[in-house]
Parts: C-alpha cells; structure tokens; sequence
C-alpha cells in the first residue's frame, strides 16, 4: 500500500520519517554482520513474494507479506522493508520520495507488531498452533496497515476522511487471504525448518553457522 | 526448463536505461539523488497546477535526456496503487465548494477536482523524476553512492544484497511456478489455491535461509570480517557543477513562480 508524494500533509510526512528513522536505528541494532546476508536474502525474498499476484473475486490483488516478515525478522523488518520500499520507488516508480518515511512505518511497524505479538505462539511445540498464530499475524498485519494508511490520510485533512474508511474495509478481504496464506506458510515452514523464526531472536554470540 | 524462464529475460530490477554515455549518466550519482529529493521538496510545496504542469514538463525532459524507455517509464509513472487512484476519484465529492455536477444526489466540486489533480501532477512529476535521474543509476552504483552520502554501512550493506538476490529469487520462484502449473496447479478463488501459494512462500523461505548459509560461508572463506569493501571512482567534476547550476535554476524558478502567481 504506496501513498504517493503530494497527498499528505507536511506534519504527517515529517512525522513519519523521523518514526521510521528510529525505527530503522532500531532495527539496525539487532542486525549484526554476521546475520547480514540471511537478512539480506529474506528481504530479496518477501520483495519477490509482493509481487505474487493472488486472485480474489473477480481480480487479483499483489501479496504484502509484512506480517510474515516480522515474524521472521524481527526488528530487522523495519530497515528490510524501507530498502524495498527504495528500490520499488526508484527502479519500478511506486510510492514516492517524500511519503518514503510514512510508507516505511505504515509497513514495518506491523509487522514488528506482530512480532511482538505472536512469536511465543508461533514458538509454540504443534506446528498447527504456531500455523494458527501466523494466520493471526498475517491478518493482523494487513489490518494494522490498513489502519496505518487510514490514519495518515485521516491526520492529512477531513477531506480524505471517507476515502480512508473505505480504504480500511475495502482490504477485510486482503487481511482474510494474507492470514490464510501466512499461516500456510508458516505451518511448511515449521515442519521443514523450524529454525527460520529464531534466526534473529537469538542472541549474536549464538551465530548461524560454525 | 530453462527456456520457459527465458535467457535473455531483463532483470527484475533493470529499467532499460543505457550502458553507454547519455547527458545524465555524465552527472555523479550523489549529485542525482541529491537532485532528485531536492526537486521532490520543492514540487510538494507548490499549489499551481500550471506551474506543476510545467514541472511534469520538466520531469519527461528528464526522463528523455536519461534515454529510458518511454513508454514502459511513464507506465510505471502512471501506475498507482487502487486505492490511491480510488482516494483521488473521491475528492471531487468530499471538498467541500462550488458544485461541478451530481452523481446519485452527490455533489462533485471544482475545488475537489483541482485538489485530485493537483495530487496527481506532484506524484507523477516527482515519481518521473525520481526515475529518470536515480533509477538510471546502476544499482550497485547506487549503494556506493548512498554510502558516500552517509546512508549507515548496513542499510547499504542490505541494498546490495537485495539488489543481487531479488533477481536470483525470482527466477526460483518463476521455477517453482513452472513446477506447480507442470502439476496442474491453477490460481482460484479457493482454499487449496491460498494453502499452495502459502506452501510456496514458506518453502522460498526455508530455501532462502540455506542460501544464506552457504552465502556466508563463501563470504567467510573469502575473508570476510564484518565490513564489505564499497569501493568508490566517484568524483564530482565540471559537468555536476554546471548541472547543480542548471537544477537549482529551475527549482528556484518553480518557487519564484509560485511566489508571483
């Protein structure tokens, strides 16, 4: 979800940026050289899967995944998914330069919401369970951003009020469709490697290979 | 299977802009990019549409002198997200003013028409212009200069591995598509459809974690110990001065006009 540039209120833009940019201070913590090319490689990753396009009805909406993200990296999420956000305004002209910051947080902050809020359960021993909060996560996800966007444009101007409600129901289908598609992601996920959720959990001293 | 996925198949992330010499490839990459969020700054604050015309004007310049090619470029201009375009078609009927015309007892006004228009020139002439100065710019390039523009060594770090491994991703994930239509599989509305796709994604997930494994392994056994060289030839010459010149002339038109009307 790419608000462009000139829609948004000043206030808004610079409030979202300077968010971002903690959160990406933040993100950037938990990211030591060592876990570099796993995070790196995730993140190439969940820019593919935005771009798996899913039928729904009649037409076909492109996957968001941030749920999945954080779930999988963590704080990393915030720094991996502004990059992304770069790279699509520069090279495919989505989203725009000044709405970069507010578009960062409408995405990354879900997702490490959802982190916060769902990694026991998908921690948890049965992988339907942890299958169950994935889904949980991956619709949560959607509506947090959902909501996010709905409020930015909100804060803009009262003008904007309307499309913003619409905004926020007119992806209950997209949360239902993520939830499905995340849970069935982390259910494979689990059973195959179940140590994909931990790689940036675990403290730095632990490293990914010997 | 290679030539379902194509050989010859343009990277994810190429935009078609030449190797070869084009007046905006003379120009420092930090020059570009720094050009580029300055002329988003000013394009944000102006209000005129004639004005902001004359920037979309200035942006299709841009994109001409940069030789990309037109029209997947202003495709991608013009391509914007649903709701966005549903946000904007809106406007007419939620600005309160003068009325243009009813739909179903609605009242459209004049003043919700400029305000949607006014949005849609500043993010085409800004997303344009983002294109044409700084998505000409090699991506690997790109991280090189972001570093020297003080961008943390790790966010760049991150750019340099999603820009070589978006690529390399897709064409597994293309693969693993072939795969599943070889077994019948077809996109629907239905449970099995969403579980497969799921499947997929968690699958390219595991995959991409083994990858990064041996990826960090060969980095390892190359020597690496926390830090990646960025090497760098930039250097600001004659030809950024005149440009920096040439850039801040226009914007600083665009604003004095704006400051007159």
């Amino acid at each position: 979800m790419h608000i462009v540039d000139g829609a948004l209120s000043n206030e808004v833009l610079i409030g979202g940026a300077v968010l971002a940019a903690g959160g990406i201070a933040l993100g950037l913590k938990s990211l030591p050289a060592e876990k570099m090319p796993a995070a790196g490689v995730l993140s190439a990753t969940f820019f593919v899967a935005s771009l798996v396009h899913v039928p729904i009805g009649p037409s076909s909406v492109h996957l968001i995944m941030n749920g999945l993200a954080g779930l999988v990296l963590g704080w990393a999420a915030f720094p991996a998914l502004f990059i992304a956000l770069l790279l699509q305004a520069v090279f495919f002209g989505f989203g725009g330069i000044t709405v970069l910051g507010v578009n960062t947080v409408n995405i990354a902050l879900p997702a490490v919401l959802v982190y916060c809020i769902c990694r026991r359960g998908i921690g948890s021993g049965s992988p339907t369970v942890a299958a169950i909060w994935g889904g949980i996560g991956g619709g949560l996800a959607i509506a947090l951003t959902a909501g996010c966007v709905a409020l930015a444009l909100a804060l803009t101007g009262d003008e904007f009020l309307a499309a913003a409600k619409l905004t926020f129901f007119a992806h209950i289908p997209v949360m239902i469709i993520e939830a499905l598609i995340t849970a069935a992601a982390v259910y494979l996920a689990r059973k195959v490697k179940p140590e994909l959720f931990e790689s940036f959990t675990q403290s730095p001293s632990q490293g990914v290979s010997s | 299977m290679g030539h379902v996925v194509g050989s010859g198949r343009p990277t994810l992330l190429d935009t078609g802009a030449p190797e070869d010499r084009t007046l905006i490839n003379e120009i420092d990459p930090r020059t570009r990019i720094l050009a580029a969020i300055a002329f988003a700054v000013v394009v944000v604050s102006l209000h005129d549409l004639r004005i902001l015309t004359g920037a979309l004007l200035f942006g299709l310049a841009l994109m001409l002198m940069a030789r990309l090619p037109t029209r997947s470029t202003l495709r991608r201009m013009v391509t914007m997200d649903s709701f966005i375009v549903f946000m904007l078609l809106l406007l007419p009927f939620t600005v309160p003013g003068d009325e243009m015309f009813t739909v179903f007892g609605f009242p459209a006004t004049w003043q919700g028409l400029r305000q949607a228009v006014e949005i849609g020139l500043k993010a085409n002439a800004i997303i344009l212009t983002l294109m044409a100065l700084v998505g000409s710019v090699e991506p690997v390039r790109l991280g090189h200069a972001l570093y020297r523009l003080k961008m943390p060594e790790a966010l760049v770090y991150l750019l340099m591995f999603m820009v070589r491994y978006v690529d390399v991703l897709q064409q597994e994930y293309l693969r693993l598509r072939v795969a599943m239509k070889a077994r019948g599989f077809r996109p629907g509305n239905n449970r099995h459809t969403y579980q497969s796709l799921g499947y997929l994604i968690g699958m390219m997930l595991v995959r991409a974690v083994e990858r990064s494994e041996r990826i960090l392994g060969a980095m390892k056994c190359r020597g690496f110990s926390g830090g990646i060289p960025l090497l760098g030839d930039l250097a600001y010459t004659g030809s950024d001065v005149y440009f920096a010149l040439g850039f801040g002339g226009v914007l600083a038109a665009l604003l004095a006009l704006q400051f007159l009307v």
